[in-house]
């Protein structure tokens, strides 16, 4: 077996026990990527010579017999909307195509703190407003399953670095289901936290109140090994709760005796892709199986969710992309006649077509005369679906939904609308907009060949229970063989 | 509400994006399906509902006021467009400057 089919839980073993050493299996993802990355374009970069100098080092230290990290010598892809010291962060956009962060992410610092070794950039939708990955101004990428198929978005890249064995594990973010909807159609495990479990800081802004890093990896307790090393507070982001993280990894194999699952009728209705239904189906049964109920439960303003979100996330994105004004940093337009005009042009030469839709949407929904009735009007159907979850909590431990409508669609489609597009989002958004941990587990293939998800939400800061849940379903079904073969 | 032309050229103007006479003729008619589309919020009964701007609802994360070391100017200049080496710099914006 070569050491890339294996997960990031089992190379850190290998390496401990002296089998192999950070080096070899640095290597052996580089090769990975060298023989597939042209065809797939994951990464925009790939820093062969800083992962090998990273691994390299972590080697010393084990021979040296210091204590070392619980990711020491894993691979790791970024999305390239992470600040890591001494590489580019261009957010897949022209605007910030050349622009290097003078520091490191907290996440980035907690994983080098563990060990972990950086291997490359991955491609994302433009500032991560997309679901395909195909506002990226950079490149298309490919869904390792299917040529010519998405891998989705906004971090498709990660994702697809993940599927192709081309990392063990990445780094993304989740605006609206950014990490779930990708881990989804690429047949892998997505975890998006609760808001506040990970501190923000060196995340580029998109959308503040929705914005989370989350993780991608090949199965639950990789996820586990990942988000226990990144998750807790940190005083530089002010949104990060000050909660002690659960030793969620040392859990993880015990079931949850009792579980009580919701389901969501109206989830299971029009627009659901009759496949995806019947996956979801048989994974309750497999619930079922293992003596949890399932339990029909009502959410009644979901349905609100994504109009809800396309007038919170604009907004706010296009405050924080205001920041963008060809003086600090990022593109500056060549011609240009005084100040105004310097901002107007860098910033339509800049962003791309998507990004510029979200800004104009963001700045209607807050000028004067329309805040309260879209923007203030988005906020409190914002809390009613919050409360929605809470009062669903009340009765029930998890709840399971698809993570997307239908399995991974063709790259490069006859341009739906944008509302088409949006839609997509259904069963994601909420979990953004209440605050919620939730997961994308694999469940089967489609009838297309491609990969389904399963989506688990838990009450806020219940990771722990979140993975539980979803490695039961893991521990009873056979994973999915190797897009690659 | 049907937008208009101008509707979208003040929003241009608000954003400070420059937009091709295309991307302005394109935004008109997007524009309009997306808040159509999300005037379905309106069929919410939203009275006595507080706004929810952040699922942690914090309130001041305060922390000690004492100095500590920030960003290095070379640094913080570095990914400028255009600096004297101590400033970023901009076109002039006073008359006769």
């Amino acid at each position: 077996m070569s050491l890339t089919s294996k997960s990031a839980t089992e190379l850190a073993a290998l390496q401990k026990t002296g089998q192999v050493s950070a080096v070899e299996v640095t290597r052996a993802f580089l090769d990975q990527i060298q023989q597939h990355d042209s065809r797939i374009k994951a990464f925009l970069e790939v820093d062969e010579a800083g992962a090998l100098e990273s691994a390299g080092e972590v080697d010393r230290q084990r021979q040296a017999g210091q204590p070392l990290g619980p990711l020491a010598g894993i691979p790791i892809a970024i999305k390239d909307n992470l600040c890591v010291k001494g590489w580019k962060a261009s957010c897949a956009s022209k605007m910030l195509a050349s622009f290097r962060p003078p520091y490191d992410a907290h996440v980035i610092t907690q994983l080098r703190n563990a060990g972990a070794v950086f291997v490359g950039r991955a491609n994302m939708d433009e500032f991560a407003m997309g679901s395909s990955t195909e506002t990226s101004a950079f490149q298309l990428t490919a869904n390792p399953w299917k040529a010519g198929y998405t891998p989705g978005g906004s971090s498709g890249g990660s994702a697809a670095a993940v599927a192709a064995r081309m990392a063990p594990l990445s780094l993304g973010s989740d605006t609206g289901g950014s990490v779930r909807q990708p881990a989804s159609f690429c047949g892998i495990v997505g975890l998006k936290p609760s808001y506040g479990r990970i501190s923000r800081y060196g995340l580029i802004a998109f959308a503040s109140s929705l914005d989370q890093i989350g993780t991608l990896g090949t199965n639950v307790t990789d996820t586990a090994l990942l988000l226990q090393a990144i998750a807790g507070h940190d005083a530089r982001d002010s949104t990060s709760v000050d909660t002690a993280v659960p030793d969620i990894l040392s859990n993880l194999e015990q079931p949850l005796q009792g579980l009580k699952i919701g389901i969501v009728p109206e989830h299971f209705g029009d627009g659901l892709q009759t496949d995806v239904a019947q996956a979801i189906q048989t994974a309750l049964d497999v619930y079922r199986s293992l003596g949890a109920t399932v339990s029909e439960i009502s959410l009644p303003h979901s349905r609100y969710g994504v109009a809800a979100y396309y007038v919170i996330a604009p907004s706010e994105a296009s405050s924080n992309l205001a920041r963008y004004d060809g003086i600090h940093y990022g593109h500056r337009s060549e011609k240009y006649q005084g100040l105004v005009d310097l901002y107007e042009t860098s910033r339509g030469e800049g962003f791309g077509d998507e990004v510029k839709r979200r800004i104009m949407i963001g700045t209607y929904a807050l000028s004067s005369g329309y805040y309260d009735a879209y923007y203030v009007k988005a906020l409190k159907v914002r809390r009613k679906i919050a409360n929605d979850f809470t009062d669903a909590f009340r009765s029930v431990d998890i709840i399971v939904t698809p993570t997307a409508p239908a399995t991974a669609f063709p790259l490069q489609e006859e341009q739906k609308s944008p509302i088409k597009r949006y839609m997509s989002d259904l069963y994601t958004t909420t979990a953004n907009l209440a605050g919620l941990p939730g997961i994308s587990i694999p469940c089967g293939l489609g009838q297309d060949g491609l990969p389904i998800g399963m989506q688990l939400l838990a009450p806020a800061f219940e990771e722990d229970r979140l993975l539980r849940a979803a490695r039961m379903y893991e521990r009873e079904t056979t994973p999915l063989p190797s897009p690659l073969g | 509400m049907k937008l208009t032309l101008s509707d979208v050229q003040k929003v241009a103007r608000l954003a400070r994006l420059k937009l091709s006479e295309d991307e302005l003729s394109k935004s008109v008619e997007q524009l309009g399906f997306i808040l159509e589309f999300i005037d379905t919020l309106n069929d919410v009964d939203t009275d006595d509902v507080e706004p929810m701007a952040h699922t942690a609802e914090l309130v001041n994360a305060f922390r000690a006021d004492v100095p500590a070391p920030s960003l290095d100017r070379n640094d913080a200049l570095a990914n400028a467009p255009q600096t004297d080496g101590r400033y970023f710099l901009v076109p002039a914006i006073l008359e006769g400057a």
